[in-house]
């Protein structure tokens, strides 16, 4: 059987080369044929993964140990939904997992898109196909998921697995991998058709129109990934909070941020023709930041509490990322005649400067990130000597950039394109400034010093002030003309402008979520050590043991303390933190006591049990002020991105100023 | 072109402010990786800089004194020793126990004992890599994730 998958993963490696040549040199050549045989091999690809991939989930299930990966990954005990995303839960599994994702993308790109951009086509199915063929070269040759425990000529199995990693058996992680790389790997497909239109030198935007739908979803995925990792290190780790700027964190984050000001800057090039270079730069730029995320966290580069793994596949992904920078660069710099800016920059106060400042500062951030994370490695190379930067400094930057972003995201939408007189800012921001200044006052009056605080709440309040006006004032002149009551009116709204009013409610998320983040400048903790009948206060609450519980499982052993909590003399509820000790890989985890409220979280973690006297437990105690919104606004940024989706019933042409000598061949907005 | 000059001053400015901000948090966070040798070299230099030592528990010597925890650390083939002490509010971690390997943050004091801050440790032989990628940290050596 492993035989079989081990040959299947190196058939689909030649198939990805031929793939490659077929189409490049098919539409070099111009030979339909070779072309065509290029996009069945793309299928045949996804045949060979899916077969290669199932049988490694069946050795997974069945737990054949003679497998080393199923021997290092399973243990019998483990319930089958976590021996199921063990598939994704080591190096060799998750590999597979990645290649045979980006099978799945590319299958499914090359058949809508059949009849479709026959320019173009072999070339995305060539860029495509191309990372295809690298990540088969890992999966066939370096960390290959089919090697077997061998003792000299003879393969052994053990009697049981060590067990998936217990951190990793949790719901939010089973799923927060595969969203993380349903985001990574989507990324190579706009990617693609941006290669594919430059060498082809097409005129215009035919591949952001085209890819549209394709970049947000695949935003998506990973706002969805990086959230649940947020959720997961929240109610998981036990360390207390839900961002640590771990370098396998920030690995997570760099695309996004990159991908958040693609999204934003193709908008100045599908409406006013500007920014094409930069377009083309961010979008290469998002492409090599997931290949170097998955560099970061698999080849132990910079070391972090949990990737201390240090593995030989970091040269193959230099060697990848390299080639694709001379590539990208390459072909922009060949390409810079069709990439003209169409209009140019006409005031400070516009459209498109807010669009510009949203960029710079969303770059700054990502290059503030991507530093902090390899400043190891750079004072290593330099000073010869390892540096490393802790939260202090990625919150130093990174708080004042996500403050300056926040006050764009509430002034850009509502400022004009090419110049905003005094007259409309005035008539679009007089009340929201007006509310957020008196917020402020309020909350200094009530004792509020914290100025970071101050500044993100009085912003928040502004910039939620300016979308609530916005869909206010559209919905009542709908509503005067049609008849319709408000609430019929601002659905009949969205719905004509989908994209307008999906992006607001997304902005309303994020919103959300910083209401949610400047909690933590009120957090609260302690750290107590607690027998039976014992008590401890933190803030309003007060707690009490009733008892400490232990217990034993097939997969683990665990210790239960059950805290009554009371405020003010009134029971309000109990908690029950938790750490299991679990048998296979005898390492520790704790499953933390969480009282979820709107205005804070009340939040127990049974840290271990105390070493000076034998019936005390440790417990740490934290108070989260408003962290739940975090999630909250994540909701509404969801639901924000789907609506962008939904095609709009009003369908809008973009009158385009300025458009000087270029003739606008308009492609079809599908996928 | 005047647009693009109030642009440019703009831009300055604001990247001036950021990598102002960044200077002052690398100075104020920035943590020298060092192993137990090159901590004994360093003598007077070491005194006041944030230092990451890693080594290995010695049998026996994990001591509490009320709310610290003394211990030693060593580098096995070299034969050199360090005095840790850890007066941290965080627990320790499970793994942490002799022989494990021990990751200390904190000061040199003049004394030659190592004031350790935080303490992150795990187990000689069990601790394997966990890929994937976007996990987020076991625990953060250096401070907890805060706003402030």
């Amino acid at each position: 059987m492993e035989n079989l998958g081990a040959l299947a993963v190196l058939l689909a490696f030649c198939l990805s080369i031929y793939a490659v040549f077929g189409s490049a040199v098919g539409a070099l050549k111009k030979k339909p044929f070779l072309i065509l045989s290029a996009e069945r091999a793309v299928y045949s690809i996804w045949i060979l993964l899916t077969l290669a991939s199932s049988l490694l989930v069946y050795a997974l299930l069945t737990g054949d140990m003679r497998l080393a990966y199923v021997a290092g990954r399973t243990n019998h005990a483990m319930p089958t939904i976590y021996k199921f995303t063990a598939w994704w839960g080591g190096q060799e599994g998750s590999l597979l997992f990645w290649s045979w994702i980006l099978s799945s993308y590319s299958a499914v790109v090359t058949w809508t898109n059949r009849r479709k951009f026959r320019q173009i086509m072999p070339w995305v199915i060539a860029v495509l196909m191309s990372t295809q063929c690298f990540f088969l070269i890992l999966n066939a040759f370096v960390e290959s998921p089919f090697q077997v425990l061998a003792v000299g000529k003879g393969v052994v199995a053990v009697q049981d697995g060590r067990g998936l990693s217990p951190l990793l058996q949790y719901w939010a992680m089973a799923i927060h991998p595969p969203m993380l790389y349903l985001g990574y790997v989507g990324f190579v497909v706009p990617f693609a058709f941006a290669m594919a239109s430059l060498i082809t030198r097409q005129p215009g935007d035919a591949w952001i129109h085209t890819t549209r739908r394709w970049t947000i979803i695949t935003w998506l995925f990973q706002s969805c990934g990086i959230i649940l990792g947020a959720g997961w290190a929240y109610a998981v780790l036990g360390w207390g909070g839900y961002w640590g700027w771990d370098p396998v964190e920030n690995a997570s984050l760099l695309p996004w941020i990159t991908a958040t000001a693609f999204l934003h800057s193709v908008m100045m090039q599908e409406k006013k023709g500007m920014m094409k270079v930069w377009n083309m730069a961010l979008i290469s730029a998002t492409f090599l930041l997931c290949i170097f995320g998955t560099f970061l966290t698999r080849s132990g580069i910079v070391s972090s509490v949990h990737a201390f793994g240090v593995s030989a596949i970091g040269k193959y992904f230099v060697a990848f990322i390299a080639i694709g920078l001379g590539a990208c660069v390459y072909l922009i710099l060949s390409r810079l005649d069709y990439l003209k800016s169409e209009a140019h920059l006409e005031s400070i106060v516009s459209r498109e400067s807010s669009f510009l400042f949203n960029n710079l500062i969303l770059l700054a951030s990502c290059f503030a990130v991507l530093w902090g994370t390899l400043f190891p490695v750079i004072t290593e190379a330099i000073m010869g000597e390892k540096v490393s930067v802790g939260a202090p400094f990625f919150n130093r930057v990174n708080i004042p950039i996500g403050l300056f972003l926040l006050f764009l995201t509430g002034v850009g939408p509502l400022i004009a394109w090419r110049r905003s007189s005094l007259e409309s800012l005035k008539r679009a921001f007089l009340w929201p400034t007006v509310a957020a200044v008196l917020l402020v006052a309020v909350l200094i009056v009530a004792g509020i010093r914290h100025f970071y605080a101050l500044m993100s709440f009085g912003l928040c309040l502004f910039v939620a002030a300016t979308i609530v006006s916005e869909f206010f004032k559209g919905s009542r002149a709908i509503a005067a003309r049609n008849n319709m009551n408000l609430v019929r009116a601002m659905v009949e709204l969205t719905h004509r402008n989908t994209r307008r009013y999906g992006g607001y409610i997304v902005h309303m998320g994020i919103v959300l979520m910083f209401v949610g983040f400047t909690g933590a400048a009120f957090n609260k903790d302690d750290t107590v050590e607690v027998g039976t009948g014992e008590t401890f206060r933190l803030g309003k609450y007060e707690m009490k043991v009733r008892e400490i519980q232990d217990g034993d499982t097939p997969n683990y052993m665990w210790q239960r303390a059950v805290v009554d909590i009371s405020k003010g003399g009134e029971q309000i509820g109990t908690l029950r933190p938790e750490r299991r000790i679990y048998k296979a890989s005898q390492e520790p985890n704790s499953i933390v006591g969480i009282r979820r409220r709107l205005n804070e979280d009340l939040y127990l973690n049974f840290a271990s049990m105390s070493q000076s006297s034998s019936d005390k437990a440790v417990i740490q105690a934290f108070v989260f002020p408003l962290v739940s919104w975090i999630w909250i606004g994540f909701g509404v940024l969801f639901a924000g991105s789907i609506i962008c989706l939904i095609p709009p019933k009003v369908r809008l042409q973009y009158a385009r100023t300025e458009v000087v000598g270029v003739v606008q061949k308009h492609a079809k907005v599908e996928k | 072109m005047k647009t693009y000059g109030k642009f440019a001053i703009l831009v300055v400015a604001i990247v001036g402010t950021l990598i102002w901000l960044a200077a002052g948090g690398i100075s104020e966070s920035k943590t020298y990786y060092k192993t137990i040798e090159e901590v004994t070299r360093m003598g007077q230099d070491s005194y006041g800089k944030r230092i990451r030592v890693t080594g290995d528990v010695v049998p026996g010597s994990i001591r509490r004194e009320g709310k610290e925890v003394h211990f030693t650390i060593c580098e096995k083939d070299k034969g050199l020793r360090l005095n840790v002490v850890y007066k941290g509010t965080d627990p320790l971690p499970d793994t942490f126990r002799d022989d494990a390997q021990a990751m200390a943050d904190g000061k040199m004091d003049p004394s030659g004992t190592f004031h350790a801050s935080s303490i992150a440790a795990k187990c000689p032989s069990k601790y394997e890599a966990k890929p994937g990628s976007g996990k987020p940290a076991a625990k953060p050596l250096n401070q907890k994730a805060s706003i402030s």
